[in-house]
């Protein structure tokens, strides 16, 4: 039986890692995801879980930390933000390259300079080529049941798993949502069984050798093919979490997009708002439409593509520059996709949102207002914009 | 029970042959001999920092760590890694996730520079917080595996590839960081400082109490280095005894705050003994450079009287 609680999406998100009980949970404070660890030590000083926590003095050290502890046989979990992913990196690698389904929370924040507390997706996308799986949330559900299923993902990948959702934006607004039983989250994540683990009482092992010319590469190429199996994986894992909570998820959502005529692409809460202006359009009879990738890491381009094809006009919204003097990652990614597929229709690339510039239903109107322009004259003025900054 | 050698060197060793160190490292022996402090009937996850021993010690598919589990993620976090391992070792054995009685202990290695300097914040940290680990430092003072660039553990003077002994600088400018110090302050239950010395009786020794101490241990060894120092192969227990003899390094442990000088020198040796066999001290030999040995002895001189004073005062309260 489902259970109707109200929950910001960081209690949501603590609230299935209290449901996952892992064996241990290190982290270190930042905002916008400091709360996780508050409630989880909450958990932990109870009782209500039998986790260690181990209260790290970085970032580097809390992924350093899950890594060993992942090596060591343990279903382990983290949580950060922004400068602390950023922190991580060297070691996001190590644990994808050492193949460990670590799960990594992440409230997605601004990365300095200038610093900035709030929201936009510059972290997570700095990351993006570690290794790790990425499924992004529009809302606290989503980034409840995601935590749930990275679980399985990531075990059954042997990937890392981030779960990305808009700090403040999703972490700290409150929402109604359904909460598995503890038993169903039991059952459905079962019991964590790897091959190979440093504390194996019948098989020592030796892990994170040094590699050379004759073997790193194999290791590397392994790496890649199971970002490709990932995505019959996530697909997977989603039906088997269907069957249970009846909440549907396939590596990206469509809105209205099957008889669009414009349309855009783009990720977590802001897609929300962006739904909203798609039910505006509709009712004075715009073909508007929409798609928001889940999983950015694999992201499913042939799949994207084709979903696409018969737009008359697209914007990719990247909320995350690149700063090399073209798009944002979002749009280099699924236009080189398209590309290849020879798909050619209008796309336009709109960086939006940085450091937490709201974004409204307006905003995303200005957006498809421009696609229809483009739609009816066929021409690109300009491949790149910025929404709604003081130039 | 009398220390024996030759029982100690007939234990099976946990860190065999095959690996890639350099005749003459100090690292081997010391790997050798803090292993061999394990009970027989324990197993240990070993996690070591990037350095020498790593890319030495376990090439693909090759590895010279036998009945042990090893652990290599990167340079600056032995210390955080091995953090996780025990914790997971805890929470499994409380949630009767690891069904076993054999007791599992955890064991980092880690160079200077993997300790002293870039590693420093990842060990503070796992000190700090307590964990069922012992660290093991294996000081060589300098960044051998670079190719012998100065780090914070090299001593006043001398010549490395980024602390060059020049026509206007003499070698390295500072004194070395006293991490075994700073360990102590840590609060921690023990924390020891030894060498490649006496048949490797107090490495031994030192090495057993730190592992088998609840809570965080600290070991320093002084791992002599032919490529970076510039010695003869043979001569690494010759230079590591001068190393004590001289008071360079100090035989001492501290134990819940106590502290004990585990080796007095019946005769007190001038710096210089140490010196003059390494080549990259070599400068301060030269004519006009006397005030360098000077200096180093009068630090020395104020190290070895601190640690006296701190074992009289420590052991008097």
């Amino acid at each position: 039986m489902a259970i109707r609680e109200r929950l910001s999406g960081n209690e949501a998100v603590a609230t299935a890692m209290k449901q996952i009980n892992p064996d241990v949970v290190a982290a270190y404070p930042i905002t916008p995801s400091t709360e996780i660890p508050q409630y989880f030590s909450n958990f932990v000083a109870n009782g209500t879980v039998s986790t260690e926590f181990i209260p790290v003095e970085s970032e580097h050290s809390a992924m350093s930390a899950c890594i060993g502890a992942s090596a060591a046989g343990g279903r382990v979990m983290t949580a950060t933000s922004s400068q602390g992913l950023a922190y991580m990196w060297e070691m996001l690698n190590i644990a994808a390259g050492m193949r460990l389904p670590i799960i990594l929370i992440d409230a997605n924040r601004a990365i300095s300079a200038p610093i900035n507390i709030h929201n936009d997706h510059s972290d997570s996308m700095g990351a993006r080529d570690t290794g790790f799986i990425q499924l992004y949330c529009e809302n606290n559900q989503e980034a409840y049941d995601n935590t749930i299923m990275a679980v399985k993902i990531a075990e059954r990948a042997k990937l890392p798993v981030m779960v990305c959702y808009d700090g403040f934006i999703t972490s700290h607004s409150v929402e109604n949502i359904l909460l598995m039983e503890d038993e169903e989250v039991k059952n459905f994540i079962g019991e964590y069984t790897p091959e190979e683990y440093l504390l194996n009482p019948d098989r020592n092992i030796s892990m994170g050798p040094l590699a050379l010319q004759d073997s790193f590469f194999e290791f590397r190429k392994q790496l890649a093919d199971a970002m490709v199996e990932s995505k019959e994986i996530i697909k997977e894992v989603s039906s088997e979490f269907a069957k249970v909570t009846g909440r549907n998820y396939g590596l990206y959502e469509k809105y209205m997009l099957d008889d669009a005529e414009v349309g855009i692409v783009i990720l977590n809460s802001s897609a929300g708002t962006a739904k909203d202006t798609v039910d505006e359009l509709r009712a004075k009879g715009v073909k508007a439409g929409l798609l928001k990738p889940r999983a950015f890491r694999p992201l499913p381009y042939v799949e994207i593509t084709n979903e696409l094809k018969n737009l008359k006009a697209l914007a990719i919204m990247d909320k995350a520059d690149s700063i090399n003097a073209y798009s944002g990652p979002l749009f280099s990614e699924i236009t080189s996709a398209m590309y290849t597929a020879k798909l050619d229709i209008p796309t336009i690339n709109y960086v939006y949102g940085l450091g937490g510039r709201d974004v409204k239903t307006d905003d995303i109107l200005t957006v498809y207002e421009k696609l229809l322009q483009i739609a009816s004259s066929g021409k690109i003025d300009q491949v790149k914009h910025y929404l709604n900054v003081e130039e | 029970m009398a220390y024996n050698i030759k029982e100690i060197v007939n234990k099976e060793s946990r860190f065999v042959s095959g690996h890639r160190m350099c005749a003459g490292c100090g690292a081997p022996p010391t790997i050798r001999g803090v292993l061999r402090a394990l009970k027989e009937e324990d197993n240990a996850v070993v996690s070591a920092a990037t350095g020498c021993l790593e890319v030495s010690s376990c090439i693909y598919p090759y590895t010279s760590w036998k009945n042990c589990s090893f652990i290599h993620t990167a340079f600056e976090n032995a210390a955080a890694t091995l953090s996780g391992a025990e914790k997971a070792y805890n929470s499994m054995k409380k949630s009767g996730k690891l069904k076993t009685d054999i007791e599992t202990k955890f064991i980092a290695f880690a160079g200077d520079g993997g300790t002293l300097d870039i590693g420093f914040q990842s060990l503070s940290g796992a000190m700090e917080r307590g964990h069922n680990i012992t660290y093991v430092c294996y000081d060589n003072g300098a960044y051998m595996n670079t190719g012998t660039q100065r780090s914070s553990s090299t001593p006043h003077f001398a010549d490395t590839t980024t602390s060059p002994a020049g026509k206007v600088i003499p070698g390295k400018l500072q004194q070395r960081k006293d991490l075994t110090e700073i360990m102590v302050k840590h609060n921690i239950p023990y924390v020891a400082q030894t060498a490649l010395v006496f048949n490797l009786k107090d490495l031994t020794e030192k090495s057993e109490k730190a592992i088998y101490t609840d809570g965080p241990t600290y070991l320093s060894v002084l791992s002599p280095c032919p490529r970076g120092w510039v010695y003869p192969t043979e001569e690494l227990a010759v230079i590591s005894k001068l190393a004590v003899d001289t008071c360079f390094w100090p035989l001492y442990e501290v134990v819940n705050g106590v502290y004990k000088v585990t080796y007095k020198p019946a005769k007190k040796l001038p710096i210089e003994e140490f010196l003059r066999p390494q080549k990259r001290f070599r400068h301060i030999f030269n004519e006009g450079n006397e005030w360098m040995i000077e200096e180093m002895q009068k630090e020395v001189d104020k190290k070895w009287n601190y640690l006296l004073l701190m074992e009289e005062i420590t052991n008097r309260v």
